[in-house]
């Protein structure tokens, strides 16, 4: 019906169709549609099973749940809420997207710009490659060796900055498995997701463009500036979002390198701090009836946040690829 | 060209070189770490053991239960995973582009299968566990843990086929139809076939993409010491919650068996991922 080529004599069914549709084909045509509406089906109902389980959490702690700093919903009387896991969660994500996309983006277009196709290629294979470690495997590293690793560095920070930064302040004097250690692996964790995605949005740019600028004069440098940069930054910011939304979700990792305290931190290099999707992990072994459903309720924040900042992200790409087109 | 012009352009290439290094270190660093601190426990024992009776100071006990459940989980997967994500990416090659009805709603499934790919691990686990554990009354097990890999695995089943189907010329199709074949004949034994290597490639990168996910596990396979062969009779270990476990102890052997481990799971993840690279490029789709 749109595609039908002028070269086609005219005939009375579109183009996109085979000559001869039987009932095989409707069959086909229904279990396919239908494979494709359960796609739908699965989003609904994760919505629905993580609210009905959260309810009974909800209806207990009522608006305490967004104020409430602490985690003891097994208690008599219980009294949790999600206000220190949204704000360590924040932190560490932050701290993981600060670090990773200026190097997710400047190690793209080193791989993209600078270097011969066929080892930027190979490059970003092995960065590609980042992606596929597992989790718990960089919580390992993570705790065993980078965590003492940042301890002078933070132990610096704090000495040349905290005084006037509280945030890079340690009031305790204590370093280490802190949300600034936990935002470092976050930051290797996503940074493969950020880099790939850089490197496809640089990749459309039209080969016309480069030579454009650099035919009016431009240095390399110049050329990314004016020819690359602007007329990507729509798949960058894409690309960072979808970063956030692993580092948003990210569980064991951070469950590792994050001491098993419960407290609402704002100091980034202090040891504190807990996530939402760490949280689940390390209390769910313990709890009882009630913690569970708390815990699934959680997992619900934490769902539709992630959700939404996809959901930008996708939108943002869609946006950029139809405009680059 | 100015002196400044061209320091400037120096510079800036030697900050992106300098970037593109610093993100290579990691993965030189922890690849080359758990090699030197895994080698040691990999044993044939540990491949071959499991932890029934072994406590935290015993140096022997191993993986083999993990190993196991593992990969039943992962198999389990696969089969829900496989077959509904390679329909419902026919449905969107193959049916979306037939009518602006169908066109309308193949968008909506690629938004959802795109926001999906982006659902955190541990949303799933909760999910599976507030669907199978808490509402339908299920316990704790392999096929519990193995239902929520494949929520995780469907959505990258999903996109890999697709855009290998999109590869699949046009011609090939209507060649199929200039024969009097119907649509259905069409996919099965001309478009599926001419995508095949490409789809097995994805497919293997979707399974190494779940076989180390550790945070669902905990929440649907719970864990368990000895070995247990069928994934419905209760909890099961998994490789990936093995190592997570013996971590968390604070003594020298359980440390030693967390790092032979995660040897172990890396050497599955990234040879599985290795492996499809490879395929993906001996077997280029047609047209590539």
């Amino acid at each position: 019906m749109t595609t039908t080529t002028p070269a086609a004599p005219p005939t009375t069914r579109p183009a996109r169709t085979p000559l001869r549709e039987g009932p095989g084909d409707r069959l086909f045509t229904w279990a396919v549609t239908g494979a494709g509406i359960s796609v739908l089906a699965l989003i609904v109902a994760i919505s629905v099973f993580l609210l009905s389980q959260a309810w009974p959490a909800l209806a207990q702690a009522g608006a305490g749940f967004i104020t409430e700093q602490e985690w003891f919903p097994d208690a008599q009387p219980p009294r949790f809420g999600i206000a220190a896991l949204v704000v360590g969660t924040l932190i560490s994500s932050a701290v993981a997207l600060l670090l990773a996309v200026p190097v997710g983006v400047a190690a793209s277009l080193c791989v993209v710009e600078l270097l011969p196709r066929r080892l930027g290629r190979a490059i970003g294979q092995m960065v590609d490659l980042l992606a596929s470690v597992p989790s718990v495997v960089y919580g390992l590293w993570g705790f065993s060796v980078l965590v003492p690793a940042l301890v002078p560095l933070q132990r610096w920070l704090d000495a040349a900055v905290g005084s006037f930064v509280p945030l890079l302040h340690s009031p305790s004097g204590i370093y280490g498995r802190s949300l600034l250690a936990a935002g470092v692996v976050l930051a290797i964790m996503v940074l493969p997701t950020i880099a790939a995605l850089c490197r496809e949005s640089f990749l459309q740019v039209p080969r016309a463009h480069r030579e454009a600028a650099l035919a009016l004069g431009a240095t390399r440098w110049e050329m990314i500036r004016t020819a690359v940069l602007p007329s990507t930054r729509p798949g960058v910011i894409a690309a960072s979002m979808l970063g956030l939304g692993r580092a948003l979700g990210e569980t064991i990792a951070v469950a590792m390198v994050l001491s098993a305290s419960f407290d609402l931190t704002w100091h980034w290099v202090e040891p504190g701090g807990v996530t939402i999707a760490a949280n689940i992990a390390a209390k769910f072994g313990e709890a009882g009836m009630l913690g569970r459903h708390a815990l699934v309720a959680s997992g619900l924040v934490l769902f539709t946040l992630t959700l939404a900042v996809n959901a930008v992200a996708r939108l943002v790409v869609r946006r950029s690829v139809v405009a680059g087109r | 060209m100015p002196a400044r012009r061209r320091t400037r352009d120096l510079l800036a290439r030697a900050s992106l070189l300098a970037a593109l290094i610093l993100a290579l270190v990691p993965l030189v660093a922890v690849l080359a770490y758990v090699l030197r601190r895994g080698l040691p426990g990999l044993s044939p024992d540990f491949l071959t053991h499991s932890m029934k009776g072994v406590g935290a100071l015993d140096t022997n006990g191993g993986a083999y239960h993990a190993i196991l459940g593992t990969l039943e989980q992962v198999g389990i997967a696969m089969v829900l995973a496989v077959p509904l994500g390679l329909a419902v990416a026919i449905y969107l090659t193959e049916i979306g582009p037939t009518s602006p009805a169908h066109r309308r709603l193949a968008a909506w499934i690629r938004f959802f299968v795109d926001v999906m790919t982006g659902l955190p691990s541990i949303v799933a686990g909760l999910f599976i566990f507030a669907f199978w554990v808490l509402a339908l009354h299920q316990g704790f097990s392999g096929l519990a843990a193995g239902l929520a890999l494949a929520v995780l695995m469907l959505p990258v089943v999903v996109r890999t086929c697709e855009e290998m189907l999109v590869l699949v010329p046009r011609d090939l199709r209507e060649a199929a139809w200039a024969t009097g074949a119907p649509r259905w004949r069409t996919v099965i034994w001309v478009v599926l076939p001419a995508a095949g290597s490409g789809i097995t490639t994805g497919l293997m990168l979707a399974v190494a993409r779940v076989a180390g996910e550790t945070a669902p596990l905990l929440l649907t396979a719970f864990g368990y010491d000895a070995i247990r062969t069928s994934p419905v009779a209760g909890p099961q270990a998994g490789l990936p919650m093995f190592v997570y476990d013996q971590s968390g102890s604070a003594f020298a052997p359980a440390i030693e068996r967390a790092w032979a481990g995660a040897l172990t799971l890396i050497g599955l993840v990234v040879g599985l991922t290795v492996l499809a690279r490879l395929l993906a490029r001996r077997f280029r789709p047609l047209g590539d």
